[in-house]
């Protein structure tokens, strides 16, 4: 797999006289893990927010599936968002009102159509399919993260793009998360991370570091990346 | 999934919700109650008003015009001209038959009065016949029930009313009255060109204008005493009208100005002028003519009632809007982070402001129908209160109301929905 999914080229995103990001220039293949880390500040959360569509760079071009979206209107980057991108966050952010099924079936209806059955078996995938019907406040905090990279999933995206997936969870579900990803990837999922915990950066096949809104290091972690899973298990 | 949000948000909104429910039932009930008061007051208006008396009179057409040539009221040309009294009842068959409400002949004249057990003669006095009360029963099986008492509402009597076929009895003015000293239950004699006739006074009243120096008869003992049978010089009318506009004022000058479909309109209408028109066209020799103080009293009156009830329908209308406006924002950024990640997942802009829009639709139905019923209770209470009567029910009221509620609820979720469609998923889910 060494098709470029996703390329930054010259990105910089301005703040007034703050540049959150500068000049960044990034490829990312098919397939990749990569984990972008950095201390607060350093433009993590603005790199996350570009590459989901979610935001637009001042300067420089995102190309995503060879198409450049840095210039794209609100409702492109909705449509490109919907179709390419599944989203995991830190906190999770399920509607409280709907049970984990029909949190999964949210992102299915505002893609294509609610289909039950696949959000089911998008839930049995994380391991929850025995709590499908049940309400956000009653799952735990690292149910509640797989029932969000259930919903991320479904819609078959092209990148899965987590904002601090763990750092919610304690180390027992941080590991069963970290678990789903590796089996996300042995399927050939691409996913990149934004992470403070270094264990879960050291997972990642790439380890990005960033620092006042420029790379300052970009790890690759091929040749320890088995071992680190080994080590995760 | 699309209604299944928009129920479960519903119910777990239950108290915002119930409040933007409470909102548009006060709102619609308050619309709903004015404007079925607003199309029912009309008659209401104009029934309340008949205290002031009559609107229309109809004199004979030589009479009518030397009064409108040289202000004549009495003398040659104005009081030997008559109509007849077998038409009055001609009356209840024109077009707008139903909205004449009371109607009552007049004939006026001159008798000489003196008063028993007192020496010599008082004088030259003024004598007007007419129907204290009048029951009939119409040719058309219509149960008729007039006189001179409803339309003498504001009278102060001393005594009693004469009755309906009380021939000897008589009401003095009061201003006739003190000057001579006579009181209930004297009796007088009046006599004209040699009928000399004895009269029990039964009454006597305060006009307050120019029948306080007249007496007051029944109509078959003037004519008696005139003799002038079957004759009577005007009669007055007070009928249920709609406040004329450029078409009755049109139509007032010269209804042969009309074309066809004005004049059907116009016809069809209880204008004044229309009803004048039709009265016209049954009593012979007739001349009927608003009296203008009245009419265009109620007028004026039924126009700035219902102009009073359109602006507090607005003021309400524009409450519930403002109201509902900042309910519907706070729920709105209270659940920011939840509408913040339906964009992340996809949704366009439309799409989120439809589910919220739907989401108050449904509310203010809900208390839009509540508010309807709870409407028409009010304009019961309203007119039971106001009017001693029940307000009907006007169905278009349903349909107005459904077109205001549906702007109201719509602007007042226009600042809710700018600030949905300023929402940056970014600013609202990467909270830590």
């Amino acid at each position: 797999m060494s098709d470029k999914i996703l390329e930054l080229k010259n990105v910089s995103k301005i703040y007034g006289s703050l540049k959150a990001l500068a000049d960044i220039n990034l490829s990312v293949n098919a397939g990749d893990w990569l984990s972008i880390m950095g201390p607060s500040g350093s433009g993590k959360t603005t790199m996350i927010n570009i590459i989901g569509c979610m935001d637009t760079p001042s300067l420089g071009n995102v190309i995503l599936d060879g198409v450049d979206i840095s210039k794209e209107n609100a409702a492109n980057l909705t449509r490109i968002r919907r179709n390419k991108i599944g989203l995991i966050f830190q906190q999770f952010h399920l509607i409280s009102y709907l049970t984990a099924v029909e949190n999964v079936m949210v992102a299915q209806y505002y893609h294509s159509m609610p289909d039950e059955e696949e959000a089911m078996e998008a839930l049995a995938k994380v391991g929850l399919q025995d709590r499908a019907h049940h309400l956000p406040a009653q799952l735990s905090g690292g149910e509640q993260q797989r029932v969000c990279i259930a919903r991320a999933l479904i819609n078959s995206p092209q990148i899965l793009l987590g904002d601090e997936p763990t750092g919610n969870l304690d180390e027992e579900n941080e590991a069963i998360v970290v678990d789903i990803f590796r089996r996300l990837h042995d399927e050939g999922v691409t996913i990149i991370i934004v992470t403070h915990d270094p264990e879960v950066g050291d997972v990642a096949q790439r380890k990005i570091i960033l620092e006042h809104g420029k790379i300052v290091n970009d790890i690759d972690q091929s040749a320890t990346f088995g071992e680190a899973l080994k080590l995760r298990n | 999934m699309f209604w299944r949000m928009i129920f479960k948000t519903l119910a777990r909104q239950k108290s915002k919700m119930l409040m933007i429910a409470f909102t548009v039932i006060l709102g619609v009930s308050l619309s709903t109650a004015m404007m079925n008061v607003m199309l029912g007051v009309g008659d209401k208006v104009n029934r309340e008003l008949k205290v002031y008396g009559a609107n229309i009179t109809v004199r004979h057409k030589d009479a009518a015009l030397m009064s409108d040539l040289y202000g004549l009221t009495e003398g040659l040309g104005v009081n030997d001209k008559f109509l007849y009294e077998e038409d009055i009842f001609k009356l209840k068959t024109i077009f707008w038959g139903f909205n004449i409400l009371d109607f009552v002949p007049m004939l006026d004249g001159h008798a000489i009065l003196s008063v028993k057990g007192r020496a010599g003669i008082v004088g030259d006095v003024s004598i007007f016949g007419t129907w204290s009360e009048k029951h009939a029963i119409l040719s058309t099986g219509e149960e008729l029930s007039t006189g001179l008492k409803s339309l003498r509402t504001w009278w102060d009597v001393k005594g009693e009313w004469i009755g309906e076929n009380e021939n000897d009895a008589v009401m003095i003015g009061h201003l006739l009255a003190t000057q001579n000293k006579i009181h209930v239950g004297d009796a007088i004699t009046l006599s004209n060109n040699g009928v000399i006739k004895n009269y029990i006074v039964k009454g006597i009243y305060n006009d307050g204008g120019n029948a306080d120096d007249k007496i007051l008869m029944t109509l078959p003992a003037v004519q008696e005493l005139m003799v002038l049978q079957g004759k009577i010089s005007s009669i007055e009318v007070s009928a249920l009208t709609t406040p004329d506009n450029d078409l009755a004022r049109k139509a007032a000058q010269d209804p042969k100005s009309l074309s066809p479909d004005e004049y059907e309109t116009w016809y069809c209408t209880a204008y004044v002028s229309a009803i004048c028109h039709q009265i016209q066209e049954v009593i012979r020799d007739g001349v009927a003519k608003p009296v203008r103080q009245v009419a265009e009293s109620e007028g004026t009156i039924l126009n700035k009632t219902t102009l009073l009830m359109i602006l507090i329908t607005i003021l309400s209308s524009i409450g519930s809007a403002l109201a509902i406006s900042n309910l519907i924002t706070a729920s709105v950024i209270e659940r920011s982070q939840e509408l913040g990640l339906l964009k992340a997942l996809g949704a366009y802009n439309w799409q989120i402001a439809l589910l919220v829009l739907l989401e108050v639709m449904i509310t203010g139905l809900f208390g839009g129908i509540l508010g309807y019923f709870l409407g028409i209770g009010f304009a019961q209470i309203i007119g039971q209160t106001v009017f001693g009567s029940y307000i009907e029910i006007a169905r278009m009221v349903i349909l107005i109301v459904a077109v205001i509620l549906f702007f109201v609820t719509l602007l007042g979720s226009v600042p809710a929905i700018r600030y949905l469609m300023a929402l940056k998923p970014t600013e609202v889910l990467h909270g830590k």
